[in-house]
């Protein structure tokens, strides 16, 4: 019996420990469709790939509801080598390539072709079976036509260019005789745009050959450029699935950013005429995954504004740029005095303050206590909880302990004393240490990023009414950065989007949600100059 | 655009620079410790077919990314076990050579079941693997050293008395194979045969092969054309050495150096071995997991399994290699042979241009010539530079110690600096 | 209870826990065949407190995030040629003691800070760079102590060139520290009478009852021990500072220090640095307790029995305290001590104190190497 579609998965929910990621989603890709997969980070994109994968994850979680259909035939599928048997096939975002290997050695890798030998024959081994070079040539020669790729298959992959790359990959897969489904990982957020095109247009070619393609990405554009059926998802839900000539790009983008606000929104009433506390000129910042491109931006006295934008496109990097955490370039100039980059001290002096998006790999000594945490930054930055004896300082214990008694109240840190290890505290709990050893420093503006994710909701309500506290009173300016746009739309005055590393806009919390998604996917300023829609 | 002929030197010294530095050391040390050239050659072909086997056994591991092998030492204890049994129960035949190949049949298992549980180790301290293997090698040495110290004799029986200590516990410090398995590999130095007669044999072989080449496709590299031209003098130099009498009497004499041809052909197979094993399936394997570990898991290569094969070929050759180097001295140091056997091998490939990731058959063979040259010579070279042998001494356990030290620190810092890029 | 005891026998705590039981174990046969138990506390606590500041330089090393100290010959060199030269002054008793100290810091200093700046540029493969560097500068080393310009008689070779490989500390500063304010409890070999003797060199003592007519059964080094935690305290106050906690968080969390404004490679310099001036120091503590200096080889292996006995105490790779530094040592050298007599009682032929020695010593290690970072 003939089927209608290559992949069906139906009903598919799955939770982490009581949090549902996946609520009852259904997608059918047919053969030779491209079927582009849309949505937020978090919105629940790797979560369905890994199911489809098979990945341990999935299973060490204790697996998933609902059921995946090949050809029809309903499978089971619980390791990523079996997808590979099924004919799915993955090219990955990041390079799943060898550099010192050639072309051919790579598309043929772990797949290469052998001729039997004697020692082989007689250990009955193919291990020891010599390597047919020849043979995987020509195979190599022959996918890589089909992709319309001229280059020599015995190149080594080290001397391509990142575009050509990608084509390898995609050329390993399709040399695998069975593939049916091929998933495309964000596959142009590495590539430049004629790559990208040039990447479209070999997409097009293998689902000519009948092959269905999932491509995951945020690029509007390109997904009306190459996709004949468009899914999104958001927070784990299916928004919608239709045909593509049946949507446009503005519909698309509020779709993927629309949504209840969960946190009440404070109302504000009066435009700040605020004098600049802090300006950005042309910044770039080389944080891996999180590169800044040249960021212009002027911060306003006492207010909190909010950096959003999509992961990878380098909100992250500003902050980490301000502080000095990674190679900076550009100029900042805070309080009208220019800010010596590359140089956390600096930054500090200037009195900044920091809380790390990356709470236990930056923002913690783990195996530390909760005072010392708190305390650390301060005692190396302002000298403070010191006790001198000639030259030398030492710690003051009992200031130390009594500052982080009087920090464990006021944020409701919820621990068995200030001794113990911040590595047992629950998530919203380290997070409330990070910001006690932030403001333990008393900055003048407060940079925090993420501060609620992997957080409970009473300890994100505590922290942001936290943040809205020392801006209101003591008003503190405070640059938030946030995946969570519902959140950054909760407090901030004002919210910069950033795309490609670069400010793509500012709104105001109250601005459309077609806006924030235009700006959000870079299509914003295509759209309202050219109008592609 | 062709390569100009300076910036085509100055490429070939950069990529050769740590093998130039030590031809130069080793010249100037061989000029400074005024013997001959005789002396030295004579010296050198014994060391040549004694530790070359052992250094080969090293190429695996870097290939398959896991460094230099420190951890050779413990083949070495189990050929030297080997050696022990076939001792104990002195089996002997064929001059020898029966014994020697009995002592490597039983290595073999020996060496494997240590070799896999090296592996396993060191597949628990990825990252930090040469300095496991290190430790890893100490603590099989005190193992060692408990079972043939107190084990033997008590839990063990042990046939042969003349190998135990007066008391009857543990064996003694050290062990002759005179008369059984000495130089039994080469049927007890009957195939030993003079030096340049083996060198005339192997240049006509390599031309016959090449021309061969030649004949079937018709053309042939660069690089085959001027082996047959080396190949060629090689095989001139030595009929002239053999047959005639023209030279100055310094190397008149080399006439009367002698190789043993069983060694030289186990080292040559296992050069051979370390070029095939890179065509096959397991070879492209390793070289996957050496280069990069996460991509060949992704692509489905069971990274642990090809690492703790690589460990154990590699083993097992170790021991095979110990059991040459034993067998050619004649004596064993029954707890001191081995201990540093690892240092010297991984220093020998290291002074031949290997790097932590890079090592070939060339890096092996140049850098036995060369290390074991700078060790023969040293000693002397302080005698007569500094009125102290001793200072020599010191100095070639500085170069071994030193050459591993800095080739691994500037390892690490370019792999640092690479990763920062 | 329950939770304790599983705390106690794992991870870093495991050889601890193993070590422990296996040092009761041979107290317990020490009693059952009879060896003289009073001699072997005595012995345990010399040979503690002697290593003990060796074993103390490992603490700022693994701080600072450098791992152990594999290198730990440099700071040896370094107090070796503090010695040596004090030796060549001919200055007996503290006088020479404290000129050794005094000579082997600076030099400490030095080679510290550039042996520190050599890490920064190989980060992620300390251990085994470290290694070799120790290595490489005791056999370089060896050929400095034969074309070293010094001239005292005890300490050259008649005929010859250079130092000796054992200098007899006899007439210098040897036992300065173990007879300063000791308690010595002697048997006269006569009457059976147990005597004490304070603040008394063991010389007085053999010349006081010559031709070993009396023993000495217990000492208590008194002056040694008021040393070794003395070194401690400092080196705890050193964590209490403004700097030692900078340095801690450095090597706790390098991307957190940075956060916080800390240089990092400076800490790690500071760390490598402060690890060498201990060891420095603590091969002068060493060699005066030993009675010998010895030189040439015998540095090349003195890093592996102190990083061992640290890992013993409970310290890890990453994380080290002075209490793991006290308990380490005292377990690893007790057992050290007490199983020598009592293996030799069980087996007369062979050494299997020492074989023990090596197999304990490098099974803590490599242990403690599978537990690194955990990269996969």
């Amino acid at each position: 019996m003939k089927n209608d579609y290559v992949l069906e998965m139906n009903g598919i929910t799955k939770d982490y420990s009581g949090n549902v990621v996946l609520n009852n989603i259904n997608l059918k890709v047919k053969p030779g469709e491209i079927h582009a997969l849309l949505g937020e980070n978090g919105a629940g994109k790797s979560t369905l790939m890994n199911i489809l994968f098979g990945m341990p994850v999935i299973h060490s979680t204790g697996g998933f509801n609902g059921e995946v259909k090949l050809n029809g035939e309903v499978v089971n599928i619980i390791s990523p080598k079996e997808a590979m048997g099924h004919g799915i096939g993955m090219v990955h975002q990041e390079f799943m390539l060898i550099p010192g290997f050639t072309i051919t050695e790579n598309i043929k890798l772990n797949r290469e072709i052998t001729r039997r030998n004697i020692v082989s024959s007689v250990f009955r081994s193919k291990a020891l079976e010599f390597l047919d070079s020849e043979a995987m040539s020509k195979d190599s020669r022959k996918a890589l036509d089909t992709l319309n790729i001229g280059i020599d298959e015995n190149a080594y992959v080290s001397s391509l260019p990142v575009g050509y790359m990608q084509l390898v990959e995609i050329a390993r897969e399709i040399d695998k005789r069975n593939i049916k489904l091929l998933v495309f990982d964000e596959p142009t957020a590495v590539l430049t745009e004629s790559e990208a095109e040039n990447l479209i247009g070999a997409m097009k070619v293998i689902a000519g050959h009948g092959i269905a393609i999932l491509f995951i990405t945020h690029r509007l554009d390109e997904v009306m450029m190459a996709a004949d059926t468009v899914t999104v998802l958001r927070d784990g839900n299916l928004v919608v699935s239709k045909p593509k000539t049946e949507t446009n790009v503005m519909e698309i983008a509020a779709l993927m950013v629309g949504r209840e606000l969960s946190i009440t929104k404070t109302v504000k009433t009066e435009e700040k005429e605020a004098d600049v506390v802090m300006s950005l000129r042309n910044l770039q910042v080389n944080m891996p995954g999180e590169a800044v491109k040249g960021v212009d931006l002027d911060i306003k006295r006492g207010e909190i504004i909010g950096i959003g934008g999509l992961a990878g496109q380098g909100k992250i990097g500003i902050a980490n740029g301000i502080m000095g955490m990674f190679e900076t370039d550009g100029e900042i100039t805070i309080n009208n005095e220019k800010l010596v980059l590359n140089n956390t001290i600096e930054s500090y002096n200037k009195k900044l303050a920091f809380v790390s998006e990356d709470r236990k790999g930056v923002g913690l000594l783990l195996d530390s206590s909760i005072e010392d945490n708190i305390a650390i930054t301060a005692i190396r930055v302002n000298g403070d909880f010191l006790k001198k004896f000639g030259p030398f300082s030492f710690r003051d214990d009992s200031k130390i302990r009594n500052h982080a008694e009087s920090m464990v109240k006021e944020l409701d840190i919820r621990c068995t004393g200030t001794k113990q290890e911040t590595r047992r505290l629950s998530g919203g709990n380290q997070q409330k240490v990070c910001l006690a050893r932030a403001l333990t420093i008393e900055p003048e503006i407060l940079l925090v990023s993420e501060p609620t994710r992997g957080v409970d909701i009473g300890a994100k309500q505590l922290i942001l009414d936290k943040l809205r506290f020392l801006n209101k009173e003591l008003g503190m300016t405070i640059i938030m950065t946030s995946s969570e746009l519902a959140e950054l739309r909760s407090i901030c005055d004002r919210i910069v989007i950033v795309c490609e590393g670069k400010v793509e806009g500012v709104l105001k919390p109250d601005a459309s949600d077609v806006d924030f998604g235009l700006m959000m996917s870079g299509d914003y300023k295509k759209v309202k100059v050219g109008g592609i829609a | 655009m062709k390569p100009t002929v300076t910036s085509q030197l100055k490429k070939f010294l950069i990529k050769n620079i740590v093998v130039i530095v030590f031809v130069v050391i080793s010249i100037l040390a061989f000029i400074a410790s005024k013997q001959s050239l005789y002396f030295l050659m004579s010296q050198l072909l014994e060391r040549i077919s004694r530790n070359s086997f052992l250094v080969l056994s090293l190429l695996i591991p870097v290939m398959a990314g896991m460094g230099l092998n420190f951890s050779i030492i413990i083949g070495a204890m189990a050929g030297q076990a080997a050696l022990i049994i076939v001792t104990n129960y002195q089996i002997a035949f064929w001059n020898g050579f029966g014994g020697i190949m009995l002592a490597m049949l039983i290595a073999v298992p020996m060496a494997a079941i240590f070799g896999i549980l090296t592996g396993m180790l060191l597949n628990k301290t990825k990252g930090q693997e040469m300095i496991a293997s290190m430790i890893v090698g100490f603590f099989a040495n005190g193992i060692y050293q408990f079972i043939f110290l107190f084990a033997v004799g008590g839990l063990f029986t042990v046939r042969n008395k003349d190998l135990l200590l007066t008391s009857g516990v543990g064996l003694r410090n050290s062990i002759t194979f005179t008369e059984t398995l000495k130089f039994g590999l080469d049927f007890g130095g009957v195939t030993k045969v003079p030096f340049f007669n083996i060198l005339m044999v192997v240049s006509v072989i390599i031309i016959l092969v090449y021309l061969g080449l030649f004949f079937i496709k018709k053309k042939l590299t660069v690089k085959q054309k001027s082996g047959i031209v080396v190949s060629a003098a090689v095989l001139v130099f030595s009929a002239l050495i053999m047959y005639t009498n023209i030279f100055p009497l310094q190397i008149r004499m080399l006439k009367s150096l002698t190789f043993p041809a069983v060694s030289g052909l186990f080292i040559a197979l296992l050069c051979g071995f370390n070029m095939i094993i890179i065509k096959t399936k397991l070879g492209q394997d390793f070289r996957a997991v050496g280069q990069n570990q996460h991509i060949a898991a992704v692509s489905g290569i069971n990274v642990n399994r090809v690492r703790i094969i690589a460990i154990t070929i590699s083993t097992i050759l170790a021991a095979w290699g110990q059991i040459i180097f034993l067998q050619e001295i004649g004596v064993m140091n029954t707890f001191g042979s081995h201990v540093q056997i690892a240092q010297f091998s991984v220093a020998a490939l290291l002074v031949g241009g290997a790097t932590v990731s890079k090592a070939t058959n060339n890096n092996a063979i140049v850098g036995v010539i060369l290390f074991h040259t700078l060790f023969i010579v040293s000693p002397f070279a302080g005698k007569e530079l500094f009125g102290d042998p001793q200072i020599g001494e010191f100095f070639r356990t500085f170069v071994a110690y030193g050459v591993i030290g800095l080739s691994l620190g500037l390892y690490a810092w370019k792999t640092l600096f690479t990763n920062k890029k | 209870m329950n939770k304790f005891l599983k705390n106690m026998t794992s991870g870093a705590n495991l050889p601890r826990f193993i070590i422990s039981s296996f040092f009761l174990l041979v107290c317990v046969m020490a009693v059952i065949v009879k060896i003289p138990f009073t001699t072997l506390m005595s012995d345990t606590l010399v040979r503690f407190a002697m290593n003990g500041v060796l074993v103390l330089a490992m603490v700022p090393s693994i701080q600072s995030g450098l791992g152990p100290n594999f290198a730990l010959p440099i700071g040896i060199i370094a107090g070796l040629v503090g010695s040596v030269v004090s030796f060549e002054f001919g200055i007996a008793g503290f006088g020479g003691l404290w000129l050794a100290i005094a000579i082997s810091i600076p030099l400490a200093l030095i080679f510290g800070y550039l042996y520190g700046q050599m890490l920064n540029k190989v980060k992620g493969s300390e251990l085994i760079v470290s290694t070799y560097t120790g290595f490489s500068i005791v056999s370089l080393m060896s050929i400095g102590w034969i074309l070293m310009p010094l001239k005292h008689p005890e300490m050259t070779w008649p005929l010859g060139k250079g130092l000796r490989n054992i200098i007899l500390l006899d007439n210098s500063f040897g036992k300065m520290l173990n007879d300063f304010f000791s308690w010595k409890y002697v048997r006269v070999a006569e009457t059976g009478n147990l005597i004490t003797f304070f603040n008394r060199t063991d010389k007085y003592i053999s010349d006081l009852y010559p031709n070993n007519a009396a023993v000495v059964e217990f000492t208590i080094p008194t002056g040694l021990l008021i040393f070794f935690f003395l070194f401690c305290f400092v080196v705890f106050l050193f964590n209490r500072s403004k700097l030692g906690m900078e340095m801690r968080a450095a090597g706790d969390n390098p991307k957190f220090a940075l956060a916080s404004g800390i240089n990092v490679d400076k800490m790690r310099v500071l760390g490598a640095t402060l690890s060498t001036v201990i060891a420095s120091i603590g091969i002068v503590v060493f060699s005066q307790s030993y009675g010998y200096l010895q030189l040439y080889q015998a540095p090349l292996f003195m890093a592996f029995p102190a990083i061992a006995a640290i890992l013993i105490g409970g310290a890890s790779t990453q994380k080290a305290k002075i209490f793991h530094v006290i308990i380490g040592t005292f377990l690893f050298q007790g057992l050290l001590t007490m199983s020598l007599p009592v293996a030799n009682k069980l087996i007369v032929e062979g050494n299997l104190s020492e074989v023990l020695r090596m197999i304990i010593q490098n099974g803590v290690i490599l242990y403690a190497l599978t537990k690194v970072g955990g990269q996969e």
